[in-house]
């Protein structure tokens, strides 16, 4: 019989362990960075992971189950199931304040809920900082950009184009 | 309980409904009139297929069949789809892009918006995941609609085409099919007439920007809920199903 404290370690090791497992697009955020692992369950016969997609159709999905997959075999860990959930539907709440900053070194503009709103030619929007210069003098070029979850803008001090991760709300 | 058959077909609807659009929008990758709106379609094209999916798993589990995704994307014939006539029209120009992507945008933005309040857990989650995505979609194909009708003489003229064209496949999506009628009664699913009045007030809203009219007929084709399909549907279908009926159980 497994007893609970130690199912406490378990579920917090492959936490700990999945920080491994990064996003194939974004290589410098991890699984838990971006807050997409739900749930570690553990219990007598198997081991069921959580996980969300930020955006449905993201094609990256596949590609984190197997890598998840495929990092806790090699741990020893066996029968490990994941299971995707798609509610709550994921924000950038979900996110970890280590990603936001991690994408911003990375070049890419973190979400933020506080950005300045300004006159766009349709609508006020969001004064996106550009994450090299620090500059608030921004353009954007296309609501999407090289993957779902961002959009491209460029940076009118600097001149460097980069991408922003999206503001998902609630 | 038994297998509620209204709640399926009236879900074939919404799953093939995105499937058929995903599948148009993902024929223009490498085709966009700029780069950065060929991104945009094919992005907006994979919105559509995950919903398809989700849709999909849902029906095989209310089914309990084991069906796949996949079997109901490349093993169903013309008449088993159930999609919008809209969607199966094909992209033609930029114009008759942006139109139907804006008209379905505000349906579905409406759409989700009541299915929230579905008494099916499983419909209240892809709705509320899908109601983000779609707000964002309908942002880009207003603007659209608004840069061509406002733009030059040509933009205009060419906005204004599509949206004539296009105006008799609007009316299909607001009135019920009898399995809808009786999803709907359940509260399983939004009902489609008041959408109308909301669809039509805002559609009316950007029109008035971009400077474009409605068209004056208002008569509406319908059929593709029940299975009867335009002549584009076929075409879409051998494309998209011939590769997995050619080789099956082939996989990447």
């Amino acid at each position: 019989m497994i007893q609970n404290s130690d199912i406490q370690a378990e579920v917090q090791s492959i936490f700990s362990l999945l920080e491994e497992v990064k996003d194939p697009e974004i290589p410098v955020l991890s699984v838990i960075d971006l807050g997409i692992v739900r749930d570690v369950i553990i219990t007598n016969e198997d081991i069921v992971i959580h996980i969300t997609p930020t955006y449905i159709g993201c094609p990256a999905m596949g590609v984190i189950e197997m890598d998840i997959l495929s990092l806790l075999w090699s741990k020893g860990y066996k029968n490990v199931k994941i299971e995707t959930v798609i509610s709550p539907a994921w924000t950038t709440d979900w996110m970890t304040e280590s990603g936001k900053q991690k994408l911003k070194e990375y070049g890419i503009a973190a979400p933020n809920k506080n950005s300045k709103l300004v006159r766009n030619i349709f609508e006020l929007e969001e004064n996106i900082v550009c994450p090299r210069c620090n500059s608030e003098h921004t353009l954007k070029i296309s609501e999407f950009g090289s993957t779902a979850c961002k959009a491209l803008y460029q940076c009118q001090e600097c001149k460097e184009p980069f991408d922003y991760f999206l503001n998902v709300i609630n | 309980m038994g297998i509620d058959k209204n709640l399926i077909s009236s879900l074939f609807v919404h799953a093939d409904t995105a499937l058929i659009h995903g599948q148009r929008l993902g024929e223009l990758c490498g085709h966009g009139p700029v780069l950065e709106q060929d991104i945009a379609l094919t992005n907006i094209s994979l919105d559509y297929i995950g919903r398809a999916r989700l849709y999909y798993d849902l029906i095989s589990k209310l089914e309990g069949n084991n069906k796949t995704e996949d079997d109901y994307a490349f093993h169903r014939i013309e008449s088993e789809f159930k999609n919008l006539l809209l969607v199966e029209y094909p992209n033609k120009d930029f114009a008759y892009t942006v139109a139907k992507q804006f008209f379905i945008d505000v349906f579905y933005y409406h759409f989700f918006l009541q299915c929230v309040e579905s008494k099916n857990q499983e419909i209240i989650s892809i709705s509320q995941k899908s109601l983000k995505e779609t707000a964002y979609h309908k942002k880009w194909s207003s603007e659209w609609i608004i840069r061509l009708g406002d733009g030059t003489d040509i933009s205009h003229q060419k906005m204004q085409n599509a949206v004539a064209d296009l105006w008799m496949y609007v009316g299909e999506m607001f009135v019920p099919t009898e399995f809808e009628q009786a999803v709907i009664k359940e509260n399983l699913m939004a009902d489609l007439l008041p959408i109308k009045s909301l669809w039509e007030a805002e559609v009316k809203d950007i029109f008035s920007i971009a400077g474009i009219k409605q068209a004056e007929n208002n008569w509406a084709q319908s059929g593709g809920k029940e299975g009867n399909h335009t002549e584009y549907m076929g075409y879409i279908l051998s494309e998209m199903q011939y590769i997995p009926r050619t080789y099956p159980n082939m996989i990447w």
